[in-house]
């Protein structure tokens, strides 16, 4: 007879998201939530503008949180937070965690502003990004998120993007803020590792979470952390961690960088793309890759 | 203790005196000194409160609504353009029901860049929600500010507290500011009966369905209706405490005017000035200054105005394609309840003066016509 398999657990039990709640078959922002807030626990308080988060978290007068939440402005993600963690601390709850957690139009596009502002005052807030490329909850419009090739509603095969993702790290890495970290929702651990860390920091820390839309790119809901996978095994997506915006760490290594091919062929978004298209991206990620690699020699 | 200080730092004195907890503001010409003098005493320690240096105003308002649902209390103040980019977040707050409070230093729209008084700013915010109060003395200032708290932390309504640029914001007077205790107990600490806390989590403002989303704003309305009553309580609680009533409008030889002029702001106090010139004269003129525009006190432009011959409302602000727009209201309160004539004045537009003797053009043209003879009556523009 076969020994029974042992395995051990390497996230928490405790769920702060809820079942049943409305987010789509294969969600990789659903999966975002779950792990950061396994990170940090109940004494929580998220900032949530208009994302599909906003929706995922059910309707007035329901939640399917365990932990409180704001529903704010668009591009109010981090100014309300700000906001929450200064009457927070004025009411003399100051072990609260303030997160404000917004998809990548509200992060890239439209909430830039006020994300700028509070990393440069350094206010003490952890700020979320989780990035499904394109504004999925308005139904799949680009964003800056969107990669060069994309195909959504407002970028059609015939004018599919033409301009690459903006690379919101580094910007937000010259705001020299203590602590900024990019993740991938195939990775769990490594995003609770570094939520964990980020908790014992003080100051504006930053996430970026790589969280498949498998609405919004036509692909399976079951290959959402495949997708999540191969997006870091290929270097499209690099995970690492910036301290003070100048110490970078690779936290997921990548022994052999895999081409970018099978990752797109599993995507209805990039269906239209010809052979020439995939090479020209691929020479692009491999020159992000070797300016990364760079960045993590020191 | 008397002080003599400007109409920015009356509103910053109202502040401080009403303990505001969390304050975020950006700069903007002529609101300046108010927020440099508050983030002064949060520096030094006069003020126990949080400062949040924001990039922009609509960030201002974003923070202040976060602090407010939090359980603080929360002030700002800004200007013009500065309200304008606030717009979308004014609707927060009070569809929110948080009940921030924000000084105003009315100051004309660009373009062209002006950075002098008119009313179009604060007026074009009429439909936010917001309880609006516009001033004509520093004292006015300083003791609606505390007032504003009161009634907008007891129906979760936001408050606006209006003045004029330059006119009054930098205008020195004398002003007593009360005793910090004699506030307190005037004005107790903010106790929401719901707020963002991990205590208890709730969700705030979550996707609202045609099912629950017009209750919500009919019970808004509904709080909206109790400000008046509000008003009329806390400033008469007002009177107790510090010995200045505080009212809806200033009633000025109202009762046995001919000719009533409708105003509001500082223009009010110099139609104060002109009525007594103009009753010197022999000429029976009345000066009815508003205080309060939102919500509009209907029972008192019905009980004042009906008494004159003529009502000669005078605006610094213009609705484009309509006309003035304390004009537009005091006709659609009037309506139905008098047949008094309403000529609409529009003066003063980007900081023009405002004198006596433009009350006395004012009320020249309403005495020698039965009507106006247009929609808009300007004065002393260059047509």
């Amino acid at each position: 007879m076969k020994k029974p398999k042992k395995f051990t657990l390497t996230l928490p039990e405790e769920e702060l998201v809820g079942s049943g709640n409305l987010a789509c078959q294969g969600c990789g922002a659903n999966l975002a939530l779950r792990y950061l807030l396994k990170g940090l626990g109940p004494q929580t308080v998220l900032c949530i503008p208009a994302c599909c988060w906003a929706v995922i978290d059910g309707p007035f007068p329901y939640s399917c949180m365990g932990v409180p939440i704001y529903h704010c402005a668009f591009e109010t993600a981090a100014s309300t937070a700000t906001g929450v963690k200064a009457g927070l601390d004025m009411l003399g709850e100051t072990n609260v965690q303030v997160v404000a957690w917004a998809g990548d139009g509200g992060t890239y596009d439209i909430g830039i502003q006020a994300l700028s502002g509070a990393a440069e005052r350094n206010d003490d807030i952890i700020y979320v990004c989780y990035d499904n490329e394109a504004y999925m909850n308005t139904g799949i419009q680009r964003s800056s998120a969107t990669p060069y090739g994309a195909w959504t509603t407002t970028t059609p095969v015939k004018f599919f993007k033409d301009r690459p993702k903006k690379d919101i790290d580094a910007i937000m890495a010259a705001h020299n803020i203590p602590y900024l970290a990019t993740g991938s929702i195939a990775y769990p651990e490594d995003i609770l590792k570094k939520v964990k860390k980020a908790k014992d920091i003080k100051g504006t820390r930053f996430f970026h979470i790589f969280a498949p839309c498998p609405t919004g790119w036509k692909s399976r809901p079951e290959d959402a952390v495949k997708l999540a996978r191969m997006v870091v095994q290929n270097g499209i997506f690099p995970v690492y961690e910036v301290e003070n915006g100048e110490k970078y760490t690779q936290t997921v290594k990548v022994k052999e960088k895999k081409p970018i091919d099978d990752y797109f062929k599993l995507q209805g978004r990039f269906r239209h793309l010809k052979p020439e298209h995939l090479q020209t991206i691929q020479a692009e990620v491999d020159r992000n890759w070797a300016k990364m690699l760079k960045k993590f020699e020191g | 203790m008397k002080k003599v200080i400007m109409g920015n730092h009356a509103l910053s004195y109202g502040a401080m005196l009403a303990r505001a907890q969390v304050i975020s503001a950006y700069p903007i010409t002529p609101q300046t000194q108010v927020v440099e003098l508050l983030s002064e005493m949060c520096a030094d320690g006069t003020l126990d409160a949080k400062f949040i240096k924001v990039e922009s105003e609509h960030s201002a308002m974003a923070s202040c609504i976060g602090a407010s649902v939090a359980g603080a209390r929360t002030f700002t103040a800004t200007s013009s353009q500065g309200l304008a980019l606030m717009h979308e977040m004014l609707h927060w707050a009070s569809g929110g029901r948080h009940p921030v409070v924000m000084g105003d230093i009315n100051r004309a729209m660009a373009p062209g860049w002006t950075i002098w008084s008119d009313q179009n700013d604060s007026l074009s915010q009429r439909d936010t929600g917001w309880i609006q109060f516009y001033c004509a003395s520093n004292q006015e200032v300083l003791d609606t500010t505390i007032q504003a708290f009161k009634v907008s932390e007891s129906l979760y309504i936001p408050s606006m507290v209006v003045l004029d640029a330059f006119s009054l914001s930098h205008t020195y007077e004398v002003v007593d500011v009360p005793d910090q205790a004699k506030v307190d107990a005037f004005l107790p600490k903010f106790q929401p009966y719901a707020r963002l806390t991990p205590q208890k989590p709730c969700a705030f403002n979550g996707l609202t369905s045609p099912e629950h989303y017009m209750e919500l704003r009919y019970k808004l309305e509904e709080d909206m209706e109790k400000v008046i009553p509000a008003i009329l309580e806390t400033g008469l609680e007002f009177e107790r405490a510090f010995g200045r009533l505080l009212t809806l409008a200033d009633e000025n030889r109202c009762d046995d005017a001919e000719i009533i002029l409708v105003t509001s702001g500082t223009a009010g106090y110099t139609a104060h000035v002109a009525v007594e010139e103009m009753r010197a004269a022999g000429l029976k003129v009345g000066n009815l200054r508003m205080k309060v525009f939102r919500p509009f006190p209907f029972d008192l432009v019905r009980r004042v105005l009906p008494k004159a011959r003529k009502i000669a409302v005078v605006d610094r602000n213009i609705s484009y394609g309509h006309h003035g727009i304390f004009a537009q209201e005091v006709k659609s309160a009037l309506h139905g309840h008098t047949d008094v004539p309403v000529f609409g004045f529009i003066a003063g537009l980007g900081g023009r003066d405002i004198t006596p003797a433009t009350f006395r053009e004012i009320v020249d043209y309403t005495k020698s016509h039965d009507a106006p003879e247009e929609n808009i009556v300007w004065i002393g523009v260059k047509k």
